[in-house]
């Protein structure tokens, strides 16, 4: 059996972001710690998209969890990183567990729309309460670090710093956890769920698990993206963002936990550097781009990796 | 009791534009198994190609009273163009992938045609109201109603009518029935399975495009129409049941019903309304309210 190197892989990406971090420059910071936001939403698709599920409606923990992080500020005057992010996880892995006795029940096309329904549901709640400013959002408090504030400076780089402990921390979980044999059902699942339980295990026992873990990482990111943008809105939970969520899923592929913020980076970049570029052909690039990864690599971006190793 | 009128009226002329808009996706995915974002582009288009082609018309001296023939025709155009490209360049090679991953590839082909859209007609609005004020309006009560609506009504009734008189009465209708009900035999039996799915996506994406040709005068027409109609037409036909004609009727009524009476005595709820709908039929009856059982297949 060939040494599990993720764990080391992990290690080293963590090192090297906390040490250029402080090096390059600037705005890559936030490019990172969004990426990084996206990422964690994608780590829980990746274990989604393992069982051969699409859920169209991820941005609804995302919202949730940033939503749960700006109310925090907004009412008790929270501002410290760590915290928002855990009451970001735990507002949304509440709201995946009670949600996840309905959604583990369907597949295919279903599950899509069905989280489709709920996260536009949450959109049209958001959109239309004034008392969290419709449309238009709120701002979210500057960020502190255990009740202490970084000189200016030095804050995007603080908050990246926790943030990718955060993710470290999570994308161990999750490599762990796909190694258990609960984590190990999700191909199986995706094959044949008829076969899984004539072997005795419950798909949809295995897939609510997938579900509030999912949805607890998806709350992280979200609110790890409010306290860095600053602003929340309702946009956060429009279909769309759910959209960038598979986009990034699909690009990064499911071969490994390192993927899912290899792909957000890479799609953070995409979106700024076409962005730039030209305004309004960024959304074609994107689209040729997914259309190319799902036609020549259907196994992601990360699938380049291993058929090197292999070669 | 006025109120209750208005909620009706505003109700049906909701419901007419809903059904009109997503009917073609009920279409589609019945005979494809697609389900096809892209639907909301050929909105997009619809609306921007009627736009653009009836207000050059109209500069040009065309009678007004023509401008309802030239939106149609100006939807049949972009779609003849456009469907076939997208489904012989592209889909007809993916037909053999996953229906999500093929729900994937519309997806990315939407954002495509979203720039598409962008770069052909730019991104400053555009108006043609003529048709909307041409017929005057109409009382209702106390209310007036502009007479362009019943036209959006009559819209809807030709599209459902027409749809079933073809899949009832005509040899291509009845082809695609056999086709929905099950392709490999109907392949078996000689039918040009391949032939039926060109067909059938430009027919929906047709369906869409005049639901956008029909909305242009009443609305600007901006970019990013289509992103917001997608995701109605998903509740409409998910409410139905995906791939049901009658289905797509009944959830445009149901969705346009709710929400005018929403929109009247409870406006903060529009839209969160719909998809309460939406999420509570998939709870309770996740193949729709017009769907038959299906055989679990191993």
């Amino acid at each position: 059996m060939r040494p599990d190197r993720t764990p080391l892989l992990l290690v080293l990406m963590l090192a090297a972001v906390l040490v250029l971090g402080p090096i390059v420059p600037r705005w890559t910071l936030f490019l990172l710690t969004i990426a990084m936001a996206k990422g964690l939403v994608v780590l829980g698709l990746l274990l989604f998209l393992r069982c051969g599920l699409v859920s169209f409606g991820q941005a609804l923990y995302y919202c949730v969890g940033a939503y749960a992080a700006g109310m925090l500020g907004r009412l008790y005057g929270v501002s410290d990183v760590i915290t928002l992010m855990i009451a970001g996880m735990l507002a949304a892995a509440l709201l995946a567990f009670v949600l996840g006795f309905l959604l583990a029940r369907y597949r295919g096309i279903f599950f899509g729309l069905l989280s489709l329904a709920l996260s536009m549901i949450l959109y049209g709640l958001l959109v239309k309460t004034e008392a969290l400013g419709s449309t238009d959002g709120f701002n979210v408090l500057p960020s502190t670090i255990l009740g202490w504030r970084p000189p200016d400076d030095w804050v995007r780089y603080a908050v990246l710093a926790c943030a990718s402990l955060v993710a470290f921390v999570a994308a161990l979980g999750v490599h762990r956890y796909l190694r258990t044999p609960l984590g190990r059902l999700a191909p199986a699942i995706k094959d044949n769920e008829i076969r899984v339980e004539y072997m005795g295990a419950s798909a949809r026992y295995a897939i609510h698990t997938k579900y509030v873990i999912a949805g607890a990482l998806a709350g992280l990111g979200g609110a790890l993206a409010a306290t860095t943008v600053g602003h929340i809105d309702p946009e956060m939970g429009y279909w769309t963002t759910s959209g960038e969520f598979i986009f990034i899923t699909i690009l990064a592929g499911t071969g490994n936990v390192l993927a899912p913020f290899l792909g957000a980076l890479l799609f953070e970049s995409i979106r700024s550097v076409a962005f730039d570029l030209s305004p309004n052909t960024w959304q074609m690039v994107l689209g040729g781009s997914l259309l190319a990864v799902i036609v020549f690599l259907p196994n992601g971006l990360w699938s380049l990796f291993r058929r090197r190793k292999a070669a | 009791m006025e109120q209750l009128v208005a909620v009706l009226i505003d109700g049906i002329i909701y419901s007419a534009w809903l059904f009109v808009a997503a009917v073609g996706l009920t279409l589609i995915y019945g005979v494809m198994k697609i389900v096809n974002v892209t639907h909301g582009s050929f909105y997009a288009l619809g609306a921007y190609a009627a736009a653009s082609i009836t207000g050059w018309a109209l500069r040009q001296g065309m009678p007004e009273g023509l401008s309802y023939a030239v939106l149609l025709g100006s939807a049949l155009l972009i779609t003849l163009v456009v469907a076939p490209a997208i489904e012989r360049g592209i889909l007809r090679f993916m037909y053999a992938r996953d229906e999500v991953v093929i729900l994937l590839i519309t997806y990315a082909l939407f954002l495509v045609l979203e720039d598409v859209i962008k770069l052909v007609w730019g991104v400053s609005p555009l108006f043609i109201a003529e048709p909307y004020g041409l017929l005057g309006s109409f009382d209702v009560l106390d209310l007036t109603y502009p007479y362009y609506n019943l036209i959006l009504v009559g819209v809807a009734i030709a599209c459902g009518a027409g749809l079933t008189w073809m899949l009832g009465h005509t040899r291509t209708g009845k082809l695609l029935v056999a086709v929905i009900h099950d392709t490999e035999v109907s392949r078996a039996m000689g039918i040009n399975v391949e032939r039926m799915y060109l067909i059938t996506f430009t027919f929906g994406s047709l369906l869409a495009a005049i639901g956008g040709a029909f909305t242009a005068p009443t609305v600007s027409v901006v970019p990013g129409l289509g992103i917001e109609v997608i995701v109605l037409s998903f509740a409409v036909v998910v409410i139905g049941g995906l791939g049901s004609l009658p289905g797509a009727a009944l959830g445009a009524l149901i969705v346009g019903i709710v929400r005018s009476a929403t929109v009247h005595y409870l406006p903060e709820a529009e839209l969160f309304v719909i998809y309460f709908v939406m999420a509570m039929v998939l709870t309770f009856r996740p193949r729709g309210l017009f769907s038959l059982a299906e055989a679990r297949k191993i």
